[in-house]
């Protein structure tokens, strides 16, 4: 248990950005098998730079002379805390800026969604020399700011409701680890602007449909009292949807499916008990109407108590 | 704590289930069947559009004791006595109307082809090929003019069709009772009509539209017959038509049709793109005027929409009258009014006011979409439903609304290359739009023009909301002044000309006979 503890304790959140045509945020406290123990708190705050000049309008890549690089900006803030040393909850709100460095169109600003988890450790055990743990994560996301949804690729993010169900296992060998997760993602319909649009048939509606999606992860990496490093490798894909046309704009219903890798760096050092710095990176290798998004982000986190107490 | 862990599981998966609704019930699925108020009988002597000294050939009737005439009344029985689910969803499509669904499915077909065609290696552009229609560039770019024009043909020739099988329906020689009249075993599963079945009147919708889509979208013939099709099936099943009512009606549709056809062809519109000489041209004669000419801020520099669709033989007004309406010229560069439209611009760009972007996405129409008139069309669609008009009175309200669009799309254009003047991006850098900027010169605003007509035939037509559409006219105006791709003055001028453009319709209206 102690050992658990202090690296528990040493490690809160590694908040990335999935962010491609659709700059879905994502905290990723979801996707570690990271606890925090009862009564502690992680406060974090993360800035991540997300940019792209080449996308896939379906399975085509190119470029596009009139937009540019599409790139944002994501500064994102949230607490996590420990409800028990198995169950963490969380909240974290984006403010992201959109903007392309050429054509006229006008990026946008502003607040994104209120995003939320709950993450269970179910299992934890000696297995071999190492221990398993099993992880079962609902998480959730309210947009909060009246942003456009149906403005792609600038939009903050699709405006819809979702819930989302993640299971995770971890298997801890020493200071190694290696990890698997997958997520099941529903969303709501999002309402649009305009009154009609065009998929693959016309739809007299104001209501949009979004294709419900899947995200798998792996991750692999080490561990210490110092140090984190991890490579992650994500693949996120929609169920459903529809392929951008010909020199069409984008739409929030596209099939939008993007293969990910990356990796984060936690330093935590030893004079401040509770700081943490992460940086990181991640590259979409391959996609489906998504930009090919270079991410590089950093954040800092700060864990501590809330109650004097021994357990 | 167990329990408390496993009571919040449960409420996990249970929001998780019942949350995300998708299902969505579109505003044209659950009309109810068309059951006009007035049959407008009389239909068959208003004025048509072209057809007025046109002759048509349709066959004679065969009497109900005929062997043929048995056949098709059996048929209809067969269909009767096994309907599927999906058949009946074919009767509650189609029994909301021949011409709301026609024109639905045309907006559908435009949104489809209103894609500007990708650029070549060379940065040079590739035009579609009316004979090639399904290489690409696919054909048609369906864009603003063209989809006016294609809305105008469609809904005239629907028109002139009706008017001409409402001659004939009502002829002694011809007139035969509908198969649920005729017949006690044959149901009737749409609301009864009191007119007469031969021709029958949706098949000469049909058959005049997927004519016209020969000429307009000819990459798209297999989608028209299989909706031509369907609805034959749907006239049949229906108890409401037979076979034989059908053949009629369509053979007659598609020979009016082809007098729309021999007219569009020869309407001017084919060469609107005009050629490398035509567009140079341009530039050299407004800067020669001493003005700044129009550039094209695309990437590469694509050469301007349809520069010659002026030249298009318009529908309603005289050709003279094109020059006659143009309104005066923009204001000049540099003036006080330039400077304060300027201005106004520029704060529009920095204007991040959520309702100014509602307003420009709900106007905007633009890549992909059903284009200003087709947004229009669907406003006219959804208010005509409330009126329990018959066919021909749909049709004929139809082809005044996009007869004004197509001339409408004629003055604007033509404006626009007379003065060929800049749009305020191309003056000030660094303004932000809050949509694409069309690829063709500013002055005056084509959803403006397009949005004057359209209210000003609208209004006439139900004119208890005449305020309401001229209000919902000027907002498509303005929603291209908040957008940052228009001056004041582009939108405020052309809904001004665009209301002179659809005064013609109006008159025209006065004096059909349908009043």
């Amino acid at each position: 248990m102690k050992h658990f503890l202090q690296n528990a304790y040493r490690y809160c959140v590694g908040v990335a950005a999935f962010v491609a045509l659709s700059q879905t945020v994502c905290a990723q406290t979801e996707s570690d098998a990271i606890m925090i123990p009862k009564n502690f708190v992680c406060v974090a705050g993360m800035y991540a730079h997300n940019s792209w000049d080449h996308y896939w309008e379906g399975t085509l890549k190119r470029e596009n002379l009139n937009l540019g690089t599409i790139s944002s900006n994501v500064y994102n803030a949230g607490v996590v805390y420990g409800l028990s040393n198995t169950i963490n909850v969380s909240a974290f709100v984006p403010y992201i800026t959109t903007k392309a460095s050429a054509g006229t169109l006008r990026g946008q600003r502003g607040f994104q969604d209120v995003n939320l988890a709950f993450k269970w450790m179910a299992v934890r055990e000696q297995i071999g020399t190492g221990i398993l743990s099993v992880h079962a994560i609902a998480t959730g996301s309210i947009p909060v700011g009246n942003y456009q949804g149906d403005y792609l690729p600038f939009a903050l993010g699709s405006r819809s409701k979702s819930v989302a169900l993640r299971g995770l296992i971890n298997y801890q060998y020493g200071r190694f680890f290696v990890a698997g997760a997958g997520q099941y993602i529903r969303r709501s319909n999002i309402t649009i602007d305009r009154d009609s649009y065009y998929t693959t048939e016309m739809h007299y509606t104001n209501q949009v449909a979004l294709p419900n999606a899947t995200n798998f992860l792996v991750s692999a990496g080490f561990r210490s009292l110092l140090l984190n490093v991890e490579a992650i490798a994500t693949k996120y894909t929609t169920l459903g949807g529809f392929d951008i046309t010909r020199n069409n704009m984008p739409f929030p219903s596209n099939r939008m499916n993007a293969t990910a890798v990356g990796g984060l760096i936690k330093y935590m050092p030893q004079q401040i008990k509770g700081l943490e710095f992460t940086i990181g990176g991640s590259y979409v290798t391959s996609g489906r109407n998504v930009g090919q998004n270079t991410q590089l982000m950093g954040g800092i986190d700060y864990v501590f108590s809330v109650k004097k107490e021994k357990n | 704590m167990k329990t408390r862990i496993l009571y919040t599981s449960l409420m996990a998966v249970a929001l998780f289930a019942s949350s995300c609704k998708k299902d969505i019930t579109e505003r044209n699925q659950e009309l109810p069947a068309l059951t006009p108020a007035n049959p407008d009988s009389t239909a068959g002597s208003w004025t048509p559009i072209l057809t007025g000294s046109s002759t048509f050939t349709v066959a004679l009737p065969e009497a109900k004791t005929s062997p043929n005439y048995v056949a098709d009344i059996n048929e209809i029985k067969s269909y009767q006595k096994n309907l599927t689910s999906e058949q009946k969803e074919i009767i509650k499509y189609w029994s909301a109307g021949s011409v709301l669904r026609w024109n639905e499915i045309l907006r559908e077909l435009v949104s489809k082809h209103n894609l500007p065609p990708y650029q070549n290696d060379d940065g040079t552009y590739p035009f579609p090929n009316a004979a090639n229609p399904l290489a690409y560039p696919l054909f048609p770019f369906s864009n603003p003019p063209y989809a006016a024009r294609a809305y105008a043909y469609v809904s005239a020739a629907q028109y002139d069709a009706l008017v001409q099988t409402f001659k004939y329906k009502y002829n002694a020689a011809y007139r035969r009772k509908a198969p649920y009249v005729d017949d006690a075993n044959v149901q009737a599963l749409i609301p009864r009509s009191a007119l007469p079945s031969y021709p029958s009147e949706n098949a000469a919708v049909a058959g005049a539209t997927a004519q016209m889509m020969i000429l307009l979208f000819p990459g798209d013939l297999d989608f028209i017959q299989k909706k031509v099709a369907e609805e034959k099936l749907y006239r049949l099943m229906s108890g409401a038509n037979t076979r034989s009512d059908w053949d009629a009606g369509e053979s007659l549709g598609k020979q009016v049709a082809n007098v729309f056809l021999a007219r569009a062809r020869a309407d001017r519109a084919g060469a609107a793109a005009g050629n490398k000489d035509v567009w140079d041209k341009f530039e050299t004669d407004a800067k020669a005027a001493g003005r700044t000419p129009w550039i094209s801020l695309e990437l590469p520099r694509r050469p301007p929409m349809l520069p010659l669709f002026p030249n298009v033989n318009p529908i309603l007004m005289p050709a003279a009258d094109v020059v006659a309406v143009r309104p005066a010229a923009p204001f000049k560069e540099g003036s006080a009014e330039y400077e304060k439209d300027m201005t106004e611009v520029m704060a529009m760009s920095d204007n991040h006011d959520r309702e100014h972007e509602r307003i420009v996405a709900f106007w905007a129409d633009g890549v992909g979409t059903v284009t200003p008139p087709g947004h229009w069309n669907s406003i006219a669609a959804e208010e005509f439903v409330k009126h329990n008009w018959s066919e021909v009175r749909w049709a004929r309200n139809l082809a005044l609304l996009n007869m004004a669009e197509m001339d409408a799309a004629i003055v604007c254009w033509d404006t626009k290359y007379f003065y060929f003047n800049p749009r305020p991006t191309q003056m000030v850098a660094g303004i932000k739009t809050l949509t694409g900027i069309p690829n063709f010169p500013s002055y005056i605003s084509g959803h403006a023009t397009f949005s004057g007509a359209a209210a000003t035939v609208l209004g006439y037509l139900v004119p208890e909301r005449a305020t309401e559409f001229m209000a919902m006219a000027n907002e498509a105006g303005m929603s291209r002044l908040y957008g940052g791709i228009h001056y004041r003055n582009d939108c405020t001028v052309g809904l001004a000309t665009g209301v002179k453009v659809g005064t013609y319709a109006v008159n025209r209206g006065k004096t059909d006979g349908a009043n």
